[in-house]
């Protein structure tokens, strides 16, 4: 452990940095702020800095990093790595984003905006909403209203581009997953799976219990940025009815 | 100049070196499975190395050349023709004007790589030309070649008048062999495995399941089983990483795998064996091999050598 993390090879080209191994929202947050450390150094030949619940991982160009003696690239990235992140306090975790121009933290207090993201929870959107609702032993009103009051945390992006993992889903609405996948989600939709909430921006196979679907869209790759969340950011639900649904559907395509 | 798909094979996809940079917003790295061999084929047509070529999948397309053109085939041996007459594949080769070539089926291996002098002129699609056949990502309509789709190339700086009748000697680029071995870098969860399924995975032979494509090869072998339970959160993932999902039948993963998993890991095939995985098809058999890191830095260093001097040497011919 350095500082409260561990580097570990991953493959010759890529190596994981570990700050623990569960699901936790402050180590999540060291995660993020490593993240953001390691992308304002702007290292050469580090193509990828991706993190994910309590690790990142660092894809780094073998060319750039090999010396002429040829000596390891592992132990020489790994130091560069251990100087840069080692020197953020674990004490003080700071839930701060990835920078990214105009959306960056300056004059927030350090904290990323919240992005509201408007949700319809009615009908078609939500046909797992009813099953959520009998499984929390509450009402689907209920169900709404505490998704809707949480602030949730992008802890990660994973699973098909843009697909954030949130971090923050109220505790009686965990719920296991599906037994069995559906082979198609709508694009949109506001799901469930454990202790985590998440949007498919794509329509994709998904185990997760749909209860809701947005009219933005999370990922679109002729964008700058392409996806609409980033790793820290931090989002609420506006809970909007069908006819809104429309309206900002319409206006988005 | 365009070329127009007559057929498009079983499943053929532009691919370049891939796409880096935007792992954190869930987007994998796509790009030539097989990167070697799309990075001879370029060389033999006078392209640089990230130039895009067409990945083609188990049978080849069927394609007309609307204008003459300078390819080369590498890769998976295959029938290689131009109006019925039979081409040299690992060559550059001359395409009149009016032209059909047609790619047949491969006689081992699965993934074979055509490309075209000046390169196929399509949008980046965040910084690559890849298709991401799942995320259906990369120049548009991103997705596979149909029949009637015509490709843009790119104006060349040079002629090829005539196929000068040379080759190289695939053997050292290619492995068909019935058994492959791959040296697998040990994975984090490796030292979790039972004595015997440590031993089995070391030992014993795995095949290629029939539900295996680009995101990754689903094996079959023994059983493989932890001493205990294993949970784990989902964390960084690269292709060539070698998962263990609670059936007990390992998962390797490909350049569409993604970004991130919850899987157990038992390892990591090494840069080098890489391109051999990519040629393994469903019913091949494998086996694995443990390797260190500075054996398989050794490995990635003696290939990227030689590959630059055999693209130093076609290089020259071609200007002979």
């Amino acid at each position: 452990m350095t500082n409260g993390f561990v580097i570990e090879p991953l493959s010759e080209d890529a190596l994981l940095l570990r700050f623990g191994d569960s699901i936790d929202p402050a180590v999540n947050a060291r995660v993020h702020a490593a993240a953001r450390a390691l992308r304002d150094a702007a290292l050469p030949g580090v193509a990828d800095i991706a993190p994910a619940y309590a690790s990142l991982l660092a894809r780094f160009d073998l060319s750039v990093w090999s010396d002429a003696a040829d000596s390891a690239p592992f132990a020489r990235i790994s130091a560069r790595l251990v100087a840069l992140v080692g020197s953020i306090a674990p004490s003080e975790p700071s839930p701060l984003p990835l920078s990214r121009g105009e959306r960056g933290s300056r004059g927030t207090g350090g904290l990323s905006p919240v992005i509201d993201l408007p949700v319809c929870y009615s009908g078609e959107f939500a046909p797992d909403l009813a099953t959520v609702a009998a499984h929390a032993g509450l009402s689907s009103d209920e169900v709404v209203a505490r998704h809707t009051a949480a602030e949730y945390t992008v802890a990660m992006l994973g699973f098909a581009p843009g697909f954030p993992y949130l971090l923050g889903l109220d505790k009686s609405l965990h719920m296991p997953r599906r037994a069995s996948p559906r082979t198609r989600v709508p694009a949109g939709s506001v799901a469930i799976g454990g202790a985590q909430t998440g949007i498919y921006p794509g329509e994709l196979p998904g185990g997760w219990h749909l209860i809701g679907r947005t009219p933005r869209a999370l990922f679109d790759p002729q964008r700058d940025p392409p996806a609409l969340l980033a790793p820290g950011d931090r989002v609420r639900f506006q809970a909007i009815d069908a006819d809104e649904f429309a309206r900002l559907a319409e206006r988005n395509a | 100049m365009s070329i127009e798909i007559v057929k498009p094979g079983l499943l053929t996809t532009l691919q370049d070196r891939g796409r880096a940079g935007f792992a954190h917003l869930g987007v994998g790295r796509s790009g030539a499975f097989d990167t070697l061999a799309l990075r001879i084929a370029n060389a033999l047509c006078g392209n640089p190395a990230n130039a895009c070529g067409l990945e083609i999948t188990l049978l080849g397309p069927t394609l007309h050349f609307h204008a003459a053109a300078w390819i080369a085939v590498t890769g998976a041996p295959l029938p290689v023709r131009i109006d019925g007459r039979e081409q040299p594949a690992w060559a550059p080769v001359s395409v009149p004007a009016g032209a059909t070539l047609t790619l047949g089926a491969m006689r081992s291996g699965c993934r074979s790589y055509l490309a075209v002098h000046g390169g196929f002129d399509v949008e980046y699609v965040l910084g690559s030309r890849s298709l991401d056949v799942n995320a259906a990502l990369g120049p548009r309509p991103a997705r596979p070649l149909r029949a009637g789709d015509t490709l843009p190339v790119a104006a060349g700086h040079r002629r090829l008048a005539a196929t000068p009748g040379w080759w190289l000697d695939a053997r050292p680029w290619f492995d068909g062999d019935a058994v492959r071995s791959l040296r697998l870098l040990p994975g984090s969860q490796l030292e979790h495995l039972t004595e015997t399924a440590r031993n089995a995975l070391f030992s014993q032979t795995f095949k290629v399941q029939s539900d295996s494509n680009r995101t990754g090869l689903r094996l079959s072998g023994p059983k493989l089983e932890f001493d205990a339970p294993i949970e784990m959160v989902s964390e960084g993932c690269v292709p060539g990483l070698l998962q263990l999902p609670p059936s007990g039948q390992p998962i390797v993963l490909g350049p569409e795998g993604p970004v991130s998993g919850g899987y157990p890991r038992l390892g990591q095939v090494v840069a080098a064996d890489i391109p051999r995985l990519a040629q393994l098809r469903p019913g091949d058999a494998l086996r694995f091999a443990p390797c260190a890191f500075d054996a398989a830095l050794a490995a990635w260093r003696k290939r990227e050598h030689a590959l630059a001097r055999l693209e130093a040497a076609i290089a020259k011919r071609l200007k002979a």
